[in-house]
Protein backbone atom coordinates (compact mmCIF):
# COMPACT_ATOMS: atom_id res chain seq x y z
CA UNK A 1 0.00 0.00 0.00
CA UNK A 2 1.01 3.62 -0.47
CA UNK A 3 1.18 5.69 2.16
CA UNK A 4 -1.26 8.62 1.62
CA UNK A 5 0.18 12.04 1.19
CA UNK A 6 -1.84 13.90 3.03
CA UNK A 7 -4.03 13.43 6.22
CA UNK A 8 -7.74 13.02 6.75
CA UNK A 9 -8.81 16.74 8.23
CA UNK A 10 -12.05 18.01 9.21
CA UNK A 11 -12.41 21.69 10.01
CA UNK A 12 -15.36 23.37 12.28
CA UNK A 13 -17.67 20.11 10.86
CA UNK A 14 -20.92 20.18 11.70
CA UNK A 15 -23.03 17.06 11.20
CA UNK A 16 -26.86 16.26 11.16
CA UNK A 17 -29.47 13.43 11.51
CA UNK A 18 -32.70 13.67 9.86
CA UNK A 19 -32.72 17.31 9.65
CA UNK A 20 -31.80 18.05 13.05
CA UNK A 21 -28.11 18.98 13.86
CA UNK A 22 -26.00 16.19 16.62
CA UNK A 23 -22.41 17.61 16.85
CA UNK A 24 -20.99 20.93 15.65
CA UNK A 25 -17.23 22.80 15.90
CA UNK A 26 -14.83 19.27 15.22
CA UNK A 27 -11.69 19.73 14.09
CA UNK A 28 -9.15 16.96 13.91
CA UNK A 29 -6.68 15.45 12.21
CA UNK A 30 -5.72 11.96 11.17
CA UNK A 31 -2.48 11.51 10.08
CA UNK A 32 -1.14 8.25 8.18
CA UNK A 33 -0.20 6.07 11.44
CA UNK A 34 -2.31 7.04 13.19
CA UNK A 35 -5.59 5.91 14.93
CA UNK A 36 -8.11 8.14 16.47
CA UNK A 37 -10.97 6.33 18.59
CA UNK A 38 -14.59 8.33 18.79
CA UNK A 39 -16.09 7.76 22.28
CA UNK A 40 -19.42 9.15 23.13
CA UNK A 41 -22.65 7.90 24.62
CA UNK A 42 -25.19 6.19 22.04
CA UNK A 43 -26.85 8.92 20.12
CA UNK A 44 -23.86 11.21 19.99
CA UNK A 45 -23.31 11.19 16.66
CA UNK A 46 -20.95 8.96 16.05
CA UNK A 47 -22.39 7.10 13.06
CA UNK A 48 -23.42 9.93 11.49
CA UNK A 49 -19.90 11.56 11.38
CA UNK A 50 -18.46 8.51 9.76
CA UNK A 51 -20.75 8.35 7.64
CA UNK A 52 -20.42 11.91 6.29
CA UNK A 53 -16.57 11.66 6.46
CA UNK A 54 -16.91 8.62 4.50
CA UNK A 55 -19.15 10.77 1.93
CA UNK A 56 -22.38 9.36 2.29
CA UNK A 57 -24.03 12.10 3.14
CA UNK A 58 -23.10 16.70 3.31
CA UNK A 59 -21.56 18.04 6.41
CA UNK A 60 -24.09 20.70 7.46
CA UNK A 61 -20.69 22.92 7.74
CA UNK A 62 -17.04 23.12 7.76
CA UNK A 63 -15.15 20.95 5.35
CA UNK A 64 -13.82 17.64 5.41
CA UNK A 65 -10.19 17.11 3.44
CA UNK A 66 -8.52 13.80 2.17
CA UNK A 67 -7.19 12.60 -0.87
CA UNK A 68 -9.40 11.49 -3.32
CA UNK A 69 -10.33 7.77 -3.48
CA UNK A 70 -9.02 6.27 0.17
CA UNK A 71 -11.40 5.95 2.62
CA UNK A 72 -13.03 2.67 3.62
CA UNK A 73 -15.99 2.22 5.23
CA UNK A 74 -17.22 -0.58 7.38
CA UNK A 75 -20.41 0.22 8.99
CA UNK A 76 -22.96 -1.79 11.39
CA UNK A 77 -24.01 -4.18 8.82
CA UNK A 78 -20.91 -6.19 7.08
CA UNK A 79 -22.53 -5.73 3.19
CA UNK A 80 -22.19 -9.82 2.98
CA UNK A 81 -24.77 -11.98 0.51
CA UNK A 82 -26.12 -14.58 2.28
CA UNK A 83 -25.90 -17.34 -0.27
CA UNK A 84 -22.11 -16.61 -1.86
CA UNK A 85 -19.76 -18.24 0.23
CA UNK A 86 -16.76 -16.34 2.20
CA UNK A 87 -14.31 -16.65 -0.78
CA UNK A 88 -16.56 -14.92 -3.25
CA UNK A 89 -17.82 -12.21 -0.68
CA UNK A 90 -14.23 -11.21 -0.36
CA UNK A 91 -13.65 -11.56 -4.35
CA UNK A 92 -16.12 -9.41 -5.09
CA UNK A 93 -15.14 -6.76 -2.92
CA UNK A 94 -11.54 -7.00 -4.34
CA UNK A 95 -12.82 -7.07 -7.67
CA UNK A 96 -14.45 -3.69 -6.72
CA UNK A 97 -11.77 -1.94 -5.17
CA UNK A 98 -9.32 -3.83 -8.05
CA UNK A 99 -6.32 -5.14 -5.69
CA UNK A 100 -7.73 -8.51 -6.49
CA UNK A 101 -5.91 -10.62 -4.05
CA UNK A 102 -7.80 -11.99 -1.00
CA UNK A 103 -5.05 -13.94 0.46
CA UNK A 104 -3.35 -11.29 3.16
CA UNK A 105 -7.20 -10.67 4.32
CA UNK A 106 -7.82 -14.27 4.96
CA UNK A 107 -5.07 -14.65 7.30
CA UNK A 108 -5.36 -11.64 8.36
CA UNK A 109 -8.56 -12.35 9.67
CA UNK A 110 -8.08 -15.82 10.55
CA UNK A 111 -10.71 -17.55 8.08
CA UNK A 112 -8.89 -19.58 5.95
CA UNK A 113 -10.77 -22.16 7.25
CA UNK A 114 -14.14 -20.72 6.56
CA UNK A 115 -13.75 -19.90 2.64
CA UNK A 116 -16.29 -22.20 1.16
CA UNK A 117 -18.67 -21.97 3.63
CA UNK A 118 -21.86 -20.23 2.72
CA UNK A 119 -21.66 -16.85 4.63
CA UNK A 120 -25.28 -17.75 5.82
CA UNK A 121 -24.08 -20.44 7.71
CA UNK A 122 -21.24 -18.15 9.29
CA UNK A 123 -21.42 -17.33 13.46
CA UNK A 124 -22.42 -13.64 13.97
CA UNK A 125 -18.86 -13.25 15.35
CA UNK A 126 -17.51 -15.06 12.24
CA UNK A 127 -19.80 -12.87 9.97
CA UNK A 128 -18.04 -9.51 11.36
CA UNK A 129 -14.59 -10.98 11.12
CA UNK A 130 -15.24 -11.51 7.13
CA UNK A 131 -16.70 -8.02 7.10
CA UNK A 132 -13.25 -6.80 9.33
CA UNK A 133 -11.36 -8.40 6.50
CA UNK A 134 -13.36 -6.73 3.71
CA UNK A 135 -11.72 -3.98 4.33
CA UNK A 136 -7.91 -5.15 3.96
CA UNK A 137 -9.00 -6.05 0.01
CA UNK A 138 -9.83 -2.23 -0.05
CA UNK A 139 -6.23 -1.36 -0.10
CA UNK A 140 -7.53 2.60 0.99
CA UNK A 141 -4.96 3.69 3.74
CA UNK A 142 -7.88 5.79 6.14
CA UNK A 143 -10.59 3.64 7.80
CA UNK A 144 -13.65 4.21 9.32
CA UNK A 145 -14.71 1.72 11.59
CA UNK A 146 -18.43 1.83 12.99
CA UNK A 147 -18.39 -0.84 16.03
CA UNK A 148 -15.96 -2.77 14.99
CA UNK A 149 -15.83 -5.26 17.68
CA UNK A 150 -19.63 -5.98 18.43
CA UNK A 151 -20.16 -9.76 18.67
CA UNK A 152 -16.43 -10.31 18.50
CA UNK A 153 -14.82 -12.70 21.08
CA UNK A 154 -11.67 -11.47 23.32
CA UNK A 155 -9.32 -13.74 20.48
CA UNK A 156 -10.92 -11.78 17.34
CA UNK A 157 -10.72 -8.60 19.42
CA UNK A 158 -6.92 -8.83 19.94
CA UNK A 159 -6.80 -10.26 16.33
CA UNK A 160 -8.26 -7.42 15.22
CA UNK A 161 -6.08 -4.90 17.10
CA UNK A 162 -2.98 -6.51 15.23
CA UNK A 163 -4.77 -6.44 12.28
CA UNK A 164 -5.34 -2.54 13.01
CA UNK A 165 -1.74 -1.76 14.31
CA UNK A 166 -0.12 -3.86 10.82
CA UNK A 167 -2.33 -1.19 8.70
CA UNK A 168 -1.09 1.72 10.52
CA UNK A 169 2.64 0.24 10.59
CA UNK A 170 2.05 0.38 6.71
CA UNK A 171 1.24 3.72 6.68
CA UNK A 172 -2.56 3.59 6.72
CA UNK A 173 -4.57 5.49 9.66
CA UNK A 174 -7.95 4.54 11.18
CA UNK A 175 -11.03 6.14 12.80
CA UNK A 176 -12.85 3.92 15.21
CA UNK A 177 -16.00 4.84 16.96
CA UNK A 178 -16.56 2.09 19.78
CA UNK A 179 -17.29 1.42 23.13
CA UNK A 180 -14.96 -0.86 24.57
CA UNK A 181 -11.30 -0.72 25.15
CA UNK A 182 -9.42 -2.32 21.67
CA UNK A 183 -6.00 -2.76 22.97
CA UNK A 184 -4.38 -0.17 21.38
CA UNK A 185 -2.45 2.36 24.05
CA UNK A 186 -0.68 4.15 20.89
CA UNK A 187 -4.30 5.91 19.99
CA UNK A 188 -5.91 8.64 20.51
CA UNK A 189 -9.30 9.98 22.39
CA UNK A 190 -11.80 12.57 20.78
CA UNK A 191 -14.58 12.92 23.08
CA UNK A 192 -17.52 13.73 21.48
CA UNK A 193 -19.43 15.10 24.20
CA UNK A 194 -18.32 18.40 24.50
CA UNK A 195 -19.15 18.50 20.44
CA UNK A 196 -22.84 18.20 20.86
CA UNK A 197 -25.44 20.89 18.73
CA UNK A 198 -26.29 23.28 21.28
CA UNK A 199 -29.50 24.44 20.48
CA UNK A 200 -30.12 27.27 18.12
CA UNK A 201 -31.57 29.79 20.48
CA UNK A 202 -27.80 28.77 22.26
CA UNK A 203 -25.81 29.78 19.13
CA UNK A 204 -26.39 26.27 17.67
CA UNK A 205 -26.74 25.84 13.88
CA UNK A 206 -29.87 25.44 12.25
CA UNK A 207 -30.55 22.31 11.04
CA UNK A 208 -32.16 21.59 7.94
CA UNK A 209 -35.74 21.07 8.41
CA UNK A 210 -36.76 22.64 5.19
CA UNK A 211 -35.07 20.00 3.42
CA UNK A 212 -38.15 17.66 4.24
CA UNK A 213 -40.36 20.31 2.28
CA UNK A 214 -38.42 20.42 -1.01
CA UNK B 1 -18.21 -3.53 -12.78
CA UNK B 2 -18.27 -6.42 -14.47
CA UNK B 3 -17.62 -8.02 -10.80
CA UNK B 4 -20.99 -6.43 -9.89
CA UNK B 5 -22.85 -7.66 -12.84
CA UNK B 6 -21.34 -11.50 -12.27
CA UNK B 7 -21.99 -11.28 -8.51
CA UNK B 8 -25.81 -10.29 -9.39
CA UNK B 9 -26.11 -12.94 -12.27
CA UNK B 10 -24.75 -15.40 -9.72
CA UNK B 11 -26.75 -14.38 -6.63
CA UNK B 12 -29.78 -14.57 -8.96
CA UNK B 13 -29.32 -18.09 -9.78
CA UNK B 14 -28.58 -19.30 -6.28
CA UNK B 15 -31.43 -20.19 -4.25
CA UNK B 16 -33.90 -17.66 -3.41
CA UNK B 17 -32.16 -15.51 -5.67
CA UNK B 18 -36.13 -14.80 -7.71
CA UNK B 19 -34.53 -16.18 -10.89
CA UNK B 20 -37.70 -17.84 -11.87
CA UNK B 21 -39.80 -15.62 -10.46
CA UNK B 22 -40.69 -13.10 -13.67
CA UNK B 23 -40.54 -16.55 -15.74
CA UNK B 24 -42.63 -18.34 -13.89
CA UNK B 25 -45.36 -15.43 -13.31
CA UNK B 26 -45.39 -15.17 -17.34
CA UNK B 27 -46.18 -18.91 -18.43
CA UNK B 28 -48.74 -18.71 -15.76
CA UNK B 29 -50.77 -16.32 -17.20
CA UNK B 30 -50.00 -17.15 -20.82
CA UNK B 31 -51.55 -21.03 -19.43
CA UNK B 32 -54.49 -19.22 -17.71
CA UNK B 33 -55.61 -16.55 -19.94
CA UNK B 34 -56.47 -19.19 -23.07
CA UNK B 35 -58.12 -21.27 -20.18
CA UNK B 36 -60.64 -18.42 -18.96
CA UNK B 37 -60.92 -17.08 -22.09
CA UNK B 38 -62.24 -19.91 -23.77
CA UNK B 39 -60.80 -22.10 -27.10
CA UNK B 40 -61.80 -19.70 -29.49
CA UNK B 41 -59.04 -19.18 -31.78
CA UNK B 42 -60.03 -15.85 -33.33
CA UNK B 43 -60.40 -13.66 -29.74
CA UNK B 44 -57.12 -16.00 -28.78
CA UNK B 45 -55.19 -14.54 -31.67
CA UNK B 46 -56.70 -10.66 -31.59
CA UNK B 47 -55.79 -10.57 -28.16
CA UNK B 48 -52.44 -12.77 -27.74
CA UNK B 49 -50.18 -9.66 -28.66
CA UNK B 50 -51.70 -7.40 -25.83
CA UNK B 51 -51.79 -10.24 -23.36
CA UNK B 52 -48.48 -11.19 -23.54
CA UNK B 53 -47.16 -7.69 -23.45
CA UNK B 54 -49.26 -7.21 -20.51
CA UNK B 55 -47.62 -10.51 -19.03
CA UNK B 56 -44.18 -9.47 -19.89
CA UNK B 57 -44.71 -6.09 -18.37
CA UNK B 58 -46.01 -7.70 -14.85
CA UNK B 59 -43.27 -10.05 -14.72
CA UNK B 60 -41.04 -7.44 -15.16
CA UNK B 61 -42.40 -5.34 -12.30
CA UNK B 62 -42.35 -8.51 -9.61
CA UNK B 63 -39.01 -8.60 -9.23
CA UNK B 64 -38.20 -5.11 -9.31
CA UNK B 65 -38.35 -4.30 -5.36
CA UNK B 66 -35.60 -7.17 -5.32
CA UNK B 67 -33.12 -5.07 -7.58
CA UNK B 68 -31.94 -2.61 -4.56
CA UNK B 69 -33.29 -3.49 -1.30
CA UNK B 70 -31.62 -6.70 -0.47
CA UNK B 71 -28.42 -4.32 -0.96
CA UNK B 72 -29.42 -1.80 1.11
CA UNK B 73 -30.59 -4.26 3.81
CA UNK B 74 -27.19 -5.93 4.09
CA UNK B 75 -25.10 -2.52 4.00
CA UNK B 76 -23.65 -3.47 0.69
CA UNK B 77 -25.04 -0.57 -1.19
CA UNK B 78 -23.60 2.01 1.19
CA UNK B 79 -20.30 0.25 0.48
CA UNK B 80 -20.87 0.21 -3.09
CA UNK B 81 -21.34 4.40 -2.95
CA UNK B 82 -18.11 4.88 -1.57
CA UNK B 83 -16.61 2.36 -3.55
CA UNK B 84 -14.63 3.30 -6.61
CA UNK B 85 -17.03 2.94 -9.17
CA UNK B 86 -19.00 5.28 -10.09
CA UNK B 87 -22.47 5.22 -8.70
CA UNK B 88 -24.40 5.50 -12.44
CA UNK B 89 -22.04 2.63 -13.27
CA UNK B 90 -23.82 0.74 -10.59
CA UNK B 91 -27.20 1.47 -11.16
CA UNK B 92 -26.77 0.77 -15.11
CA UNK B 93 -25.00 -2.98 -13.96
CA UNK B 94 -28.30 -3.31 -12.09
CA UNK B 95 -30.51 -2.77 -14.62
CA UNK B 96 -28.78 -4.86 -16.72
CA UNK B 97 -28.36 -8.04 -14.19
CA UNK B 98 -32.28 -7.36 -13.82
CA UNK B 99 -32.48 -7.79 -17.84
CA UNK B 100 -30.69 -10.65 -18.34
CA UNK B 101 -32.48 -12.70 -15.55
CA UNK B 102 -35.96 -11.09 -15.85
CA UNK B 103 -36.06 -9.29 -19.50
CA UNK B 104 -34.21 -12.17 -21.53
CA UNK B 105 -36.01 -15.03 -20.36
CA UNK B 106 -39.09 -13.36 -21.05
CA UNK B 107 -37.97 -12.83 -24.72
CA UNK B 108 -36.91 -16.25 -25.39
CA UNK B 109 -40.17 -18.46 -23.91
CA UNK B 110 -42.63 -16.05 -25.47
CA UNK B 111 -42.17 -17.87 -28.91
CA UNK B 112 -43.55 -21.00 -27.20
CA UNK B 113 -46.41 -19.38 -24.86
CA UNK B 114 -47.65 -17.23 -28.50
CA UNK B 115 -47.95 -20.61 -29.46
CA UNK B 116 -50.83 -21.25 -26.57
CA UNK B 117 -52.35 -17.64 -27.35
CA UNK B 118 -52.83 -18.94 -30.98
CA UNK B 119 -50.78 -15.69 -32.59
CA UNK B 120 -50.56 -15.65 -36.07
CA UNK B 121 -47.54 -17.70 -37.78
CA UNK B 122 -46.62 -13.92 -38.87
CA UNK B 123 -46.46 -12.17 -35.65
CA UNK B 124 -43.57 -14.47 -34.54
CA UNK B 125 -40.41 -13.08 -34.97
CA UNK B 126 -42.21 -9.54 -34.24
CA UNK B 127 -43.10 -10.25 -30.94
CA UNK B 128 -39.46 -11.47 -30.24
CA UNK B 129 -38.28 -8.34 -31.74
CA UNK B 130 -40.78 -6.32 -30.00
CA UNK B 131 -39.55 -7.85 -26.21
CA UNK B 132 -35.84 -7.79 -26.90
CA UNK B 133 -36.22 -4.55 -27.61
CA UNK B 134 -38.82 -3.58 -25.40
CA UNK B 135 -38.06 -5.50 -21.97
CA UNK B 136 -34.55 -3.24 -21.43
CA UNK B 137 -36.68 0.11 -20.83
CA UNK B 138 -38.86 -2.07 -18.89
CA UNK B 139 -35.43 -2.99 -16.56
CA UNK B 140 -33.83 0.36 -16.86
CA UNK B 141 -37.16 2.51 -15.67
CA UNK B 142 -37.98 -0.22 -13.11
CA UNK B 143 -34.28 0.39 -11.53
CA UNK B 144 -35.27 4.07 -11.39
CA UNK B 145 -38.50 3.66 -9.81
CA UNK B 146 -36.53 1.43 -7.59
CA UNK B 147 -33.59 3.77 -6.30
CA UNK B 148 -36.45 6.47 -5.63
CA UNK B 149 -38.05 3.61 -3.02
CA UNK B 150 -35.26 1.89 -1.90
CA UNK B 151 -34.91 3.35 2.18
CA UNK B 152 -38.89 2.29 2.80
CA UNK B 153 -39.80 -0.81 3.93
CA UNK B 154 -42.40 -2.56 1.95
CA UNK B 155 -42.17 0.03 -0.99
CA UNK B 156 -43.19 -2.57 -3.74
CA UNK B 157 -46.75 -0.70 -4.17
CA UNK B 158 -45.14 2.98 -4.31
CA UNK B 159 -42.76 1.45 -6.87
CA UNK B 160 -45.67 0.01 -8.91
CA UNK B 161 -47.64 3.24 -9.14
CA UNK B 162 -44.49 5.08 -9.88
CA UNK B 163 -43.58 3.05 -12.43
CA UNK B 164 -46.55 1.58 -14.23
CA UNK B 165 -47.07 5.14 -16.10
CA UNK B 166 -43.76 5.30 -17.47
CA UNK B 167 -44.02 1.56 -18.23
CA UNK B 168 -46.87 2.58 -20.51
CA UNK B 169 -45.39 3.73 -23.57
CA UNK B 170 -43.24 1.09 -24.04
CA UNK B 171 -46.34 -1.78 -23.32
CA UNK B 172 -48.40 0.41 -26.28
CA UNK B 173 -45.81 0.73 -28.94
CA UNK B 174 -44.49 -3.26 -28.12
CA UNK B 175 -47.99 -4.62 -28.31
CA UNK B 176 -49.00 -2.18 -31.50
CA UNK B 177 -45.65 -3.71 -33.01
CA UNK B 178 -46.98 -7.10 -32.62
CA UNK B 179 -50.46 -6.57 -33.77
CA UNK B 180 -49.22 -5.25 -36.96
CA UNK B 181 -46.56 -7.22 -37.82
CA UNK B 182 -48.99 -10.39 -37.33
CA UNK B 183 -51.85 -9.18 -39.31
CA UNK B 184 -48.93 -8.02 -41.58
CA UNK B 185 -48.89 -4.10 -41.53
CA UNK B 186 -46.78 -1.38 -41.79
CA UNK B 187 -44.77 -1.85 -38.83
CA UNK B 188 -42.05 1.18 -39.05
CA UNK B 189 -43.72 3.59 -36.13
CA UNK B 190 -43.96 0.84 -33.45
CA UNK B 191 -40.61 -0.04 -33.96
CA UNK B 192 -38.88 3.10 -33.98
CA UNK B 193 -41.15 4.57 -31.19
CA UNK B 194 -40.00 1.28 -28.93
CA UNK B 195 -36.41 1.72 -30.24
CA UNK B 196 -35.93 5.29 -29.74
CA UNK B 197 -37.90 5.03 -26.13
CA UNK B 198 -35.41 2.02 -24.79
CA UNK B 199 -32.25 4.33 -26.19
CA UNK B 200 -33.56 7.39 -24.82
CA UNK B 201 -34.24 5.73 -21.17
CA UNK B 202 -30.84 3.50 -21.51
CA UNK B 203 -29.32 6.87 -22.15
CA UNK B 204 -30.83 9.15 -19.23
CA UNK B 205 -32.37 7.11 -16.69
CA UNK B 206 -29.02 6.12 -15.32
CA UNK B 207 -28.30 9.42 -13.75
CA UNK B 208 -31.58 9.83 -12.41
CA UNK B 209 -31.11 6.94 -10.24
CA UNK B 210 -27.92 8.01 -9.61
CA UNK B 211 -29.12 10.88 -7.96
CA UNK B 212 -32.16 9.32 -6.63
CA UNK B 213 -29.73 6.77 -4.53
CA UNK B 214 -27.25 9.49 -3.30
CA UNK B 215 -30.77 11.27 -1.82
CA UNK B 216 -31.93 8.01 -0.41
CA UNK B 217 -28.36 6.83 1.64
CA UNK B 218 -28.21 10.13 3.13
Amino acid sequence: MTPPAAALAATDLAVSRGGLPVLERLTFTLHPGRALILRGPNGSGKTTLLRTIAGLQPPLAGSITAPPETIAYASHADGLKATLTVAENLAFWAQIFGTGDIDAAVDGMNLRGLLDRQAQNLSAGQKRRLGLARLLVTGRPFWLLDEPTISLDVASVALFAQVVRGHLAAGGAALIATHIDLGLPEAEVLDLAPHRARAPADGGLMGAFDEAFL
Amino acid sequence: MIALFLRDLRLAIRAGGGFGLGLGFFLIVAVLVPLGVGPEGRTLSLIAPGILWVAALLACLLSLDRIFALDHEDGSLDLLATAPIPLEGVVTMKALAHWVTTGLPLTLASPVLALLLNLPGSGYPWLVLSLALGTPALSVIGTFGAALTVGLKRGGLLLSLLVLPLYVPTLIFGAELVKRGAAGQAVATPLLLLAGITAGAAALLPFASAAALRVNLR
